[in-house]
């Protein structure tokens, strides 16, 4: 179902927005870490963008804008506002000072990772939340940078070096773990560690 | 160290964000790198993996069931709100007529504004204001078909401020009719219709403000059907929901 504003017609908000509970779910999910909390904030987004849906402008994005009521919702909760004051001062910073990105990683290794959801779920979890938003909001939602940068409200640029950032973080977490599941299940003395 | 610009937008060539006229020769050092292909593949598995891994949390059965109800209400639900409506209905029809033998001296189109602007209170008071909660004129109109003995148009609402939140069914002086409820600048404004030649008091078409209440009302007869539009918001804004009715009816 295209979502974008092109081909928005004067279509009702159960249509646009039912489509999309799963998804928001799952997010909401994310975001609190817990069932209950992610359901009332599903159900307070839902609320507050039937109510405000007379604002919301035929031609821009539905799916970027009720993300970002949720999200909009979520900081200002009190899990929220606890989660948002241990963010990183240096979040948006550039990649000055990075490690290079991964150069030795091969197909084994990440075949280990992606058998081992549990633990990549893991790493996800602990995230700092600006990095778990963006993170999944790329991977999961399937998200364009536009569509990002209107859901979470920052430049593109912003986008693309939080992004970075927060993938680079997820493979520093990983690699203890694919580091200890190679020894276990690739032959010693190979050098595929992350 | 040759490749570190290349790697550098990896990722933004593997998100499919890279700009048209550098995708072709992306691609094509890609193909002829193993340095970099091997790290483009590394990341699509990652990426692939993040994907699988976080489409991690459904929504229960139980909230998914709440939501639905939310949104468009099951009939056995609908029997029940409209058999609790009714009797509430039924109750402020009492009080109603109680109130107009004490007081006596109430004419019937004064009662008749009076009891608009009870039924508009009391409904927003009520914790689920609307039996069909939607912003589509499609989907409310039809919930009033075999539920009131007549038909009637809603109106268009692009560009205006007004936003319809829902409907319900609603009892005048004991004739059934539709109560909508639309939003306007976080205002509540009630439109109700009936069928003119059933409710009993005659009445003028007027935009007044009813006795000692602080809101604004209008109504008008057309096509056999009566309209009330009232709420707390301004005379104007009454008057302008009033206007799109009456260009849809």
């Amino acid at each position: 179902m295209d979502l974008s504003g092109a081909n928005l017609r004067l279509d009702s908000f159960e249509e646009l927005a039912i489509p999309l509970f799963d998804q928001l779910y799952n997010f909401a999910h994310w975001l609190t870490q817990n069932r209950e909390e992610a359901e009332d904030l599903v159900q307070e987004t839902y609320v507050k963008a039937l109510k405000g849906f007379s604002s919301f402008q035929l031609g821009t994005n539905f799916r970027a804008w009720i993300y970002r009521i949720l999200r909009n919702t979520f900081l200002t909760s009190r899990k929220g506002l606890k989660v948002t004051m241990t963010v990183p001062l240096d979040l948006d910073k550039d990649e000055e000072g990075l490690e290079p990105a991964i150069e030795h990683d091969t197909p084994e290794t990440l075949l280990l990772a992606r058998s081992n959801h549990e633990s990549l779920q893991g790493a996800i979890d602990e995230l700092p939340v600006h990095f778990r938003e963006i993170l999944l909001l790329c991977e999961v939602e399937e998200m364009s940078y536009q569509e990002i940068s209107e859901t979470l409200a920052v430049p593109i640029g912003t986008v693309m070096s939080r992004l970075s950032r927060a993938r680079q973080t997820l493979r520093n977490r990983l690699r203890p773990n694919l580091q200890q599941g190679a020894g276990l299940r690739i032959a010693r003395g190979t050098n595929h560690g992350l | 160290m040759v490749c570190e610009s290349w790697k550098a937008q990896l990722d933004t060539y593997l998100d499919g964000e890279l700009p048209q006229e550098e995708l072709r020769s992306f691609d094509s050092h890609v193909r002829n790198c193993p340095s970099c292909s091997a790290d483009a593949l590394s990341r699509v598995q990652l990426k692939r993996a993040i994907h699988m891994a976080g489409k991690r949390f459904t929504p229960s059965a139980e909230f998914r069931k709440r939501m639905q109800q939310n949104m468009a209400p099951k009939p056995r639900r609908r029997f029940r709100l409209e058999w609790m409506l009714a009797s509430a209905a039924a109750v402020l029809l009492v009080v109603g007529t109680l109130t107009s033998t004490y007081l006596g001296n109430r004419s019937g189109r004064d009662q008749v504004f009076s009891e608009i602007a009870d039924l508009h209170v009391a409904t927003l008071a009520s914790s689920s204001p609307v039996d069909v909660i939607s912003s589509d004129r499609h989907t409310v109109k039809p919930w009033f078909q075999g539920r009131i003995p007549f038909a009637f148009n809603l109106p268009e609402l692009q560009n205006s401020d007004f936003s319809l939140l829902g409907g319900r069914m609603t009892y005048l002086e004991q004739t059934p009719g539709a109560h909508l409820i639309y939003d306007e600048r976080k205002h509540h404004i009630s439109v109700f219709v009936f069928q003119e030649q059933s409710l009993p008091s005659k009445l003028s078409d007027n935009a007044l403000q009813p006795g000692k209440l602080s809101f604004n009302m209008e109504t008008w007869s057309k096509g056999g059907l009566r309209y009330f539009v009232v709420g707390d918001a301004s005379a104007a804004d009454i008057d302008r929901l009033a206007k799109l009715f009456k260009a849809a009816s």
